[in-house]
């Protein structure tokens, strides 16, 4: 009895001390000055429909760390300014960032446009720089604190369409031809010339290789002019205001090629899918998610629902399968990484990421030492089966079947592109 | 590449098409500023409001495109009343007044719509289908896409009911005489300012129209306007300043070099034809190649 009333005794006074000890720490760690990272984001101008997704995405993990305790046991918050998507503004925002607001950490905005203007500051101070969706842009600085989200391989600019051509080559008539057309931007040049070097690797003779003007209004004539080639493969490598032209105008002049389609940013966004519908059938196109039952990352599907329950009230992708698990996965990284070094310590922030495979939402990520993914995983998808105009059919298996990678495979390439529109 | 009959044919129809668009987004333009001599930058994002609320209109009360241009007529016309009469109070009635202040002006509220449509619709690309926007018509091996086609054909229209407007009524004739001589029009018992209101209104009606075709042409977001700035007033000068066929003739030139650059030449070079096609007729033509 005594023994049994000591015992309860010991027990309730542990609890009690634990419990104070845990208030005392979350007190202490509420009088912490709170752990900043800065950032510029595209929140209007043309980068804006994905910037401010990204926002809501990182906004997300900062929730939930906070709610674990924070990082460092330091609550954190976020400094951001618009960059308007104009690259002439990101210099300013980062030296503001830095010396003005003294932030702790720096993470990058969105597109290789916004990201290579802030790229000189990180290297003077030599800062880890998570970077979300650049196109080959540490070719020239090869600076070792850049990390780079977009899941490209070791050479972008070649991973990044490679996948495209290694699908594409596996048409029915065996291709010979291809014709290669861009938007005239930084993200188009550096992708058009990655496909360049593996349409030669393939020993495809290009037959067309032209660029078009920002504000293209009518690709028509573009595609008619590619048809005259009469190319095997027709790639291109657009962005989201430009996608919905070319693939409507592919349509409506009734392009015949074997494969159509390429690196076109934007087939990835619900608001894009709305608007084609079915002029998607056939297009073999960029995605970095798709609800096949070969694509199964570990907590994506939770990330997923929380992002698409807030979506709608942010105003941005509904679906999010594009850019928003990997600004999230961008934020599991250095938060991770923090974690274990703990320490602001850029240098060993550099080493320790350079160093380790990252448990995240969009798989595991590990690093090569010029900051692009060791393993690329660039997924090209062929539309078919699309009816209506609804997105809800992009949430099931279906419509986008994987036809690269190999691993994430979960169909096979139709071939002729009229035929696969069927 | 050989140059196909075909291919030849294509491409100027394709250069019309897209002329008969510029044309309805560069009217408006070459009223206010042509006629009126207001820098109105912000006209093109006028055309994105347009575009918005077509949309809107389109998703809240399944109204077509079309129509919808017509039921926001009325709101842009009083919303340029209204803004012409804050230009003219502030800049414009103090004659000489520094016109950069007024430009200034035009600037902010470009910035301002872009932000409000922001707020109001989010920053994600908005487009509407139609039952015609999918398909083509087919005459032999000239192919017209509806998307193209039917905006085309109406700002043609437009533009030419405009014109006739201008030139048989009233008002019309005090708008081209405000143009000329504001004073005059004064001593003859008009009242400039109102003429010029209701010009305005007039313009701001057009943007809010090439808007609602532009949401028939492609998809938009909030900054989409900047794009077209440019264009709009380089086929104002083109066209001659004022000159309402101008417009529609300098617009299909520059959409027929842009067509006929992007098939024979690449693309690429559309911009430095059109732009080279506007410093050469400054060069020799000041005035613009249909102005007087």
């Amino acid at each position: 009895m005594f023994v049994s009333s000591m015992r309860r005794r010991v027990i309730v006074s542990a609890v009690t001390l634990l419990t104070s000890f845990g208030i005392m720490s979350a007190s202490l760690a509420q009088n912490k000055p709170p752990l900043r990272i800065g950032f510029g984001m595209g929140l209007t101008g043309g980068m804006a429909a994905n910037g401010k997704a990204a926002l809501v995405s990182m906004e997300i993990w900062r929730e939930e760390i906070n709610k674990k305790g924070g990082l460092l046991g330091r609550q954190v918050e976020f400094v951001y300014y618009d960059d308007q998507s104009n690259p002439s503004l990101v210099p300013g925002i980062y030296t503001k960032l830095l010396d003005i607001d003294k932030v702790d950490l720096v993470v990058s905005g969105y597109g290789t446009n916004l990201i290579a203007p802030a790229m000189p500051i990180a290297m003077q101070r030599n800062l880890l720089f998570i970077t979300l969706f650049g196109t080959n842009v540490n070719a020239k600085f090869n600076y070792p604190g850049y990390f780079q989200m977009m899941p490209n391989g070791k050479e972008p600019a070649v991973g990044l369409s490679g996948g495209f051509f290694d699908a594409a080559m596996t048409a029915k008539k065996k291709p010979t031809t291809v014709a290669i057309v861009g938007g005239d931007n930084e993200f188009a040049a550096m992708t058009t010339e990655g496909a360049r070097v593996v349409a030669k690797k393939y020993n495809l003779k290009v037959v067309y290789d032209k660029t078009y003007p920002p504000n293209t209004t009518d690709y028509t004539p573009i595609l008619r002019a590619v048809q005259a080639t009469n190319p095997d493969i027709v790639y291109f490598a657009s962005y989201p205001n430009e996608t919905p032209g070319v693939i409507r105008a592919a349509r409506e002049i009734g392009l015949k090629t074997e494969v159509f389609g390429g690196t076109m940013i934007g087939l990835g966004f619900a608001a894009i899918k709305k608007q084609l519908g079915p002029l998607l059938n056939g297009v073999v196109g960029y995605e970095l998610y798709a609800a096949e039952k070969t694509v199964n990352f570990p907590g994506i599907d939770n990330f997923l629902k929380i992002y698409q329950a807030r979506a709608e009230k942010e105003g941005v992708d509904p679906l999010g399968y594009y850019l928003p698990p990997y600004a999230y996965a961008q934020m599991e990284i250095l938060g991770q990484a923090v974690e274990k070094i703990g320490s602001l310590d850029q240098k060993k922030l550099i080493d320790y990421v350079h160093s380790t495979t990252f448990k995240t939402v969009v798989g595991d990520v590990k690093f090569a030492a010029n900051g692009e993914w060791e393993v690329g995983r660039p997924m090209y998808v062929q539309y078919r089966g699309v009816k209506g105009n609804e997105i809800d059919q992009f949430r099931k298996p279906g419509p986008s079947a994987i036809i690269s990678p190999k691993e994430l495979k979960s169909g096979e390439l139709i071939t002729p592109y009229q035929e696969a529109i069927k | 590449m050989d140059i196909s009959l075909d291919l030849l044919f294509n491409a100027i129809v394709s250069g019309v098409l897209l002329g008969g668009f510029y044309a309805a987004m560069s009217l408006g333009i070459s009223i206010s500023f042509g006629m009126l001599d207001i820098v109105n930058i912000s006209h093109p994002a006028m055309i994105i409001l347009g575009a918005y609320l077509t949309w809107w209109l389109n998703e809240t009360y399944g109204i077509d495109p079309i129509l919808a241009a017509i039921v926001l007529a009325p709101f842009f016309f009083i919303l340029g009343f209204v803004i012409y009469r804050i230009y003219y109070d502030r800049f414009e009635k103090n004659v000489g007044g520094d016109s950069l202040r007024g430009l200034a002006f035009f600037f902010g509220i470009l910035f301002i719509i872009e932000m409000v449509l922001i707020l109001l619709f989010g920053v994600d690309y908005r487009n509407i289908n139609t039952t015609y926007t999918d398909s083509s018509l087919n005459l032999g091996f000239v192919s017209l896409p509806y998307r193209l086609l039917i905006p085309c054909a109406l700002s043609v229209g437009l533009l030419l009911l405009i014109r006739e407007v201008f030139r048989r009524t009233y008002f019309g004739r005090a708008v081209s005489a405000v143009a000329q001589d504001p004073l005059a029009l004064q001593l003859m018992g008009v009242n400039p300012v109102k003429v010029k209101g209701y010009a305005f209104g007039l313009s701001l009606m057009i943007a809010g129209f090439s808007g609602a075709m532009l949401m028939i042409i492609q998809s938009v977001q909030p900054a989409a306007g900047r794009d077209y700035i440019g264009l709009v007033f380089a086929v104002c000068v083109l066209g001659g300043m004022g000159n309402l066929m101008g417009t529609l003739l300098a617009a299909m030139i520059l959409g027929i070099a842009e067509s006929m650059t992007a098939t024979f030449a690449g693309p690429s070079w559309a911009p430095a034809v059109s732009f080279g096609l506007l410093l050469f007729t400054l060069a020799v033509r000041p005035q613009g190649i249909f102005g007087k």
